[in-house]
C-alpha cells in the first residue's frame, strides 16, 4: 500500500493472481483435444501447466487469448466435478478471435487462459431443491457445467429438470449427452426447435412453449436460465406464471468484456460488474438495475 | 510532519534539484492553454495556470500501455507456442508539482479502482514511485468549474507535500514522511512560526467567497437525483445532440475506463498487448460478438456516464465521481455539461414532486 494514502484501506478482499506479478498476464495452457460440436461450435479440452484444477465453479467465465490476435470471455462448459486435469470450452465461432480459434487451433496448440472470473451459480442455495435449467442456444454450454455438477452428485439435490431451446436442429449441442439424459429416469428433458427441418419429430417453438409441459414445486423450485438477452424477459414470465419469485430465479448475463477483473468498464450493469459480481445473477438483483433486462 | 516555509524564491532552486533525480511534471504554458508536461527547467512551471486540458492522470494511466509483450511461435510438431513476458512501463521517480485539489481527488479515486479486488500492478508500481504535490487553489480557474458544489475545494489526503502561495512565500504542508523527506533533502525551509500559520488560515479562509455556486442541490442529493430520473426526458434530447465523440471522457479525472488490444510486430511472431483509453460514449463500447448492443443509443450512453459521474462510482468506491473540474464542459462540442444537466434534472424533479402541479 501507499505510503501516500492512508486511507486506501481495501473493501474488498485482494485477489490472487494465479501467481503472476500482472493480473492481465495470461497462463499459457494446451489445447488436448479439440471436438466439433455443429456448424458453429466447437469443444476444445484445455490443460493448465501441471494439469492445475482450473477451480471454477459453475457459471464462471475464463478470458481465452491468441496472442497478436485477441481475448474474450467464455463459459468454462464442464462441471466442477468432471474437472481434473483439463476442463472444457465450447466455442462459438462469433466474433475475431472465436473465428481464428475455429481455424487455426489444433489439439497441441497453446492458448492463453485467465481466470476463472465471476461469481457463478451458488451450489450450496441451489442443494437440497428441485431445479430447472432453461437454456437456449449457447447458453447450453454453461448449463453444462451445472447440470453435470447436479448429474454428479445426484443425491444432493431434488427434480432436475432442463428445458432447451435451439434455433433449429443442426443447433442442438450436445446430442449424445442428451440422449444419454433421456435414458435416465433422474432428469426431466425437453428440448424445442423454433425451425424444424423434415426429420424434426420434438417440440416446435420458442423455449416458452415448453414451459406448460412441466410442473413445479413453487415452494421448493430454483430456476437458471442462460441464454441471449432477448430470451430472459419471455422465460421470466414462465417461471413468475410458475409462482416462482424473483430471488428463486437465475439468470447469465453476457457483457463485453475486456479486463475480467472489474476494471475496464465494459461489462458495466448499472454500477455493477458483470465480470465481477456476475455474470450470474438473481432476477430480484436484475430488478434493481434499470440496465439488466 | 509540519508545515514549512519555502520562499518563493527558493522554488526554481528546489526544481532543479528534484529534476536531478525525478522526472519532474507540472503544468506549463502551451499553445493552446496549459499541459501536464515533463519541467526541463524551473521557469517553465506555471504554478498559477487556471486548468489543463487533461488532468495529470496520464502520468498514472497512460493513454497506451503495454501490459505484457509476447512471442509466438511453432513447435517441431507444428503446435502454436506462447510465451509471454509482463511490462511495467513507465515506470519512474516521478514528481507531480501542482496539483489542484479536484485533481487529487481524482487521483484519490484511481487509487481505490486500481487497488481493490484486483489488484492493477501496472498502475501500482508508477503510484508507488510517483510524488503528489499540491496547490491550494485561492481562485477559480473559469466559469466551467464547479468544484465548490462537488467538495473537492480542498485537499483530499493523497499528497505527498501541499502548497499554499501566501503573500511571497509558499506554506508547504507534509502530507506523508516521504514528501516530508522529499521537501527537507531538496530545498532549504524552515518551519512555519504561528504568524505564517495565521496568515495560512486567514488566506484559506478568504478563498471562499471567490468560488460560486453552480449546482441547485447539494452534492449529497445527486445519486437520489440521478435515481429518480433515470427515466427522463433529458437523456433524449442530451442523446440528440451528443455527437459521441469521447472528448469527456478522455479528459475527465474519474475516467479511467480502457480498451485492450493486440498488436503484432511486422515479424508476425512477437508483439504486445496493451491498454487504451476508452469511452463509454463510443458506440462499440458495450457491444457484444453476436451484435447486441447494450447500448446502442447515443442517448444511453450520455445516461451511463451522468449516472457514473452521479451516482454509480460513489455507489461502488464511496467517492465522488465528479471533481466538477469543469474539463468536460470545456470540451464538448455541443454544450453538454453536468451543472447543466443536473440543475435540469432538479427542475423537473421539483416540478413532479410538487403536489399542486406535478404530473
Amino acid at each position: 500500500m501507499f505510503e501516500t494514502a492512508p486511507n486506501l484501506v481495501t473493501t474488498t478482499t485482494p485477489r490472487p493472481t494465479n501467481g503472476h506479478s500482472s493480473i492481465y498476464l495470461p497462463t499459457v495452457a494446451q489445447v488436448v483435444g479439440v471436438q466439433t460440436e455443429t456448424v458453429f461450435e466447437k469443444v476444445y479440452t484445455v490443460r493448465l501447466p501441471g494439469g492445475k484444477n482450473l477451480g471454477h465453479r459453475p457459471g464462471q467465465f475464463v478470458m481465452v487469448s491468441i496472442p497478436g490476435v485477441g481475448e474474450a470471455p467464455i463459459s468454462v462448459m464442464s462441471s466442477p466435478s468432471r474437472t481434473h486435469d483439463t476442463f472444457r470450452l465450447c466455442i462459438r465461432n462469433a466474433g475475431d478471435l472465436t473465428g481464428v480459434i475455429h481455424d487455426t487451433v489444433l489439439p497441441g496448440d497453446s492458448i492463453g487462459i485467465r481466470g476463472p472470473f465471476g461469481r457463478g451459480f451458488p451450489l450450496e442455495v441451489f442443494k437440497g431443491k428441485d431445479v430447472l435449467v432453461a437454456p437456449g442456444g449457447l447458453g447450453m454450454a454453461p448449463a453444462r457445467s451445472l447440470i453435470d455438477e447436479i448429474l454428479d452428485n445426484r443425491d444432493e439435490y431434488g427434480r432436475l429438470v432442463v428445458l432447451y431451446g435451439a434455433k433449429n436442429p443442426s443447433e442442438i449441442l450436445f446430442r449424445e449427452e442428451l440422449r444419454a439424459w433421456r435414458q435416465r429416469d433422474d432428469i426431466e428433458l425437453f428440448v424445442t426447435v423454433d425451425r424444424p427441418d423434415e426429420s424434426w419429430v420434438g417440440h416446435i417453438g420458442v423455449i416458452t412453449r415448453l414451459f406448460p409441459r412441466v410442473q413445479i414445486n413453487p415452494f421448493k423450485t430454483v430456476a437458471i436460465t442462460i441464454g441471449p438477452p432477448v430470451m430472459y424477459r419471455f422465460v421470466v414470465m414462465e417461471l413468475l406464471g410458475k409462482g416462482l419469485t424473483p430471488d428463486q430465479i437465475w439468470m447469465s448475463f453476457e457483457r463485453r468484456m475486456k479486463c475480467g477483473v472489474g476494471k475496464c468498464g465494459h461489462c458495466q450493469v448499472n454500477h455493477r460488474y458483470s465480470c465481477q459480481d456476475g455474470p450470474a445473477w438473481t432476477y430480484a438483483e436484475a430488478l434493481a438495475f434499470e440496465e439488466a433486462l | 510532519m509540519s508545515l514549512y516555509i519555502l520562499p518563493k524564491e527558493r522554488l526554481p532552486g528546489f526544481v532543479d534539484n528534484l529534476r536531478a533525480g525525478f522526472r519532474v511534471v507540472g503544468p506549463v504554458r502551451t499553445e493552446t492553454g496549459f499541459a501536464f508536461d515533463t519541467i526541463h527547467s524551473a521557469d517553465e512551471l506555471a504554478l498559477d495556470y487556471p486548468t489543463t486540458i487533461l488532468p495529470p492522470k496520464k502520468y498514472l494511466l497512460p493513454q497506451r500501455e503495454t501490459l505484457f509483450t509476447f512471442h509466438t511461435g511453432t513447435s517441431e510438431q507444428g503446435a502454436r507456442q506462447i510465451d509471454v513476458q509482463p511490462a511495467f512501463e513507465d515506470v519512474q521517480p516521478t514528481v507531480i508539482l501542482g496539483v489542484h485539489t479536484c485533481d487529487m481527488h481524482g487521483i484519490m479515486l484511481y487509487d481505490k479502482v486500481f487497488t481493490e479486488g484486483y489488484r492493477d500492478e501496472h498502475y501500482i508500481a508508477r503510484r508507488e514511485q510517483t510524488y503528489i504535490v499540491g496547490i491550494e487553489c485561492l481562485r477559480p480557474c473559469d466559469e466551467a468549474s464547479f468544484c465548490k458544489d462537488m467538495g473537492t475545494l480542498t485537499a483530499p489526503p493523497v499528497y505527498d507535500l501541499h502548497m499554499t502561495a501566501v503573500d511571497g512565500m509558499y506554506l508547504i504542508d507534509t502530507g506523508t514522511e516521504k514528501g516530508e523527506r522529499l521537501l527537507l533533502s531538496n530545498v532549504e525551509v524552515h518551519l512555519a512560526t504561528t504568524e505564517d500559520i495565521r496568515r495560512l488560515s486567514q488566506t484559506l479562509s478568504a478563498k471562499w467567497p471567490h468560488f460560486r455556486h453552480r449546482l441547485k442541490m447539494t452534492k449529497d442529493q445527486i445519486p437520489s437525483l440521478m435515481t429518480i430520473n433515470y427515466g427522463s426526458n433529458i437523456w433524449d434530447t442530451l442523446g440528440e445532440r451528443c455527437l459521441a465523440c469521447g472528448s469527456c471522457t478522455n479528459v475527465c479525472p474519474t475516467c479511467f475506463c480502457f480498451d485492450v488490444q493486440d498488436e503484432m510486430d511486422l515479424n508476425m511472431s512477437e508483439g504486445q498487448r496493451s491498454r487504451i483509453w476508452d469511452s463509454c460514449q463510443l458506440h462499440e463500447f458495450a457491444l457484444v460478438a453476436g451484435g447486441h448492443n447494450f447500448r446502442g443509443s447515443k442517448a444511453s450512453r450520455v445516461r451511463h456516464r451522468m449516472m457514473r459521474k452521479g451516482k454509480y462510482i460513489q455507489q461502488v468506491h464511496s467517492l465522488t465521481g465528479c471533481t466538477g473540474c469543469g474539463r468536460c464542459q470545456r470540451a464538448c462540442l455541443v454544450d453538454i455539461t453536468i451543472p447543466g444537466t443536473l440543475n435540469a434534472l432538479y427542475d423537473e424533479m421539483q416540478i413532479d414532486l410538487n403536489p399542486a402541479t406535478g404530473a
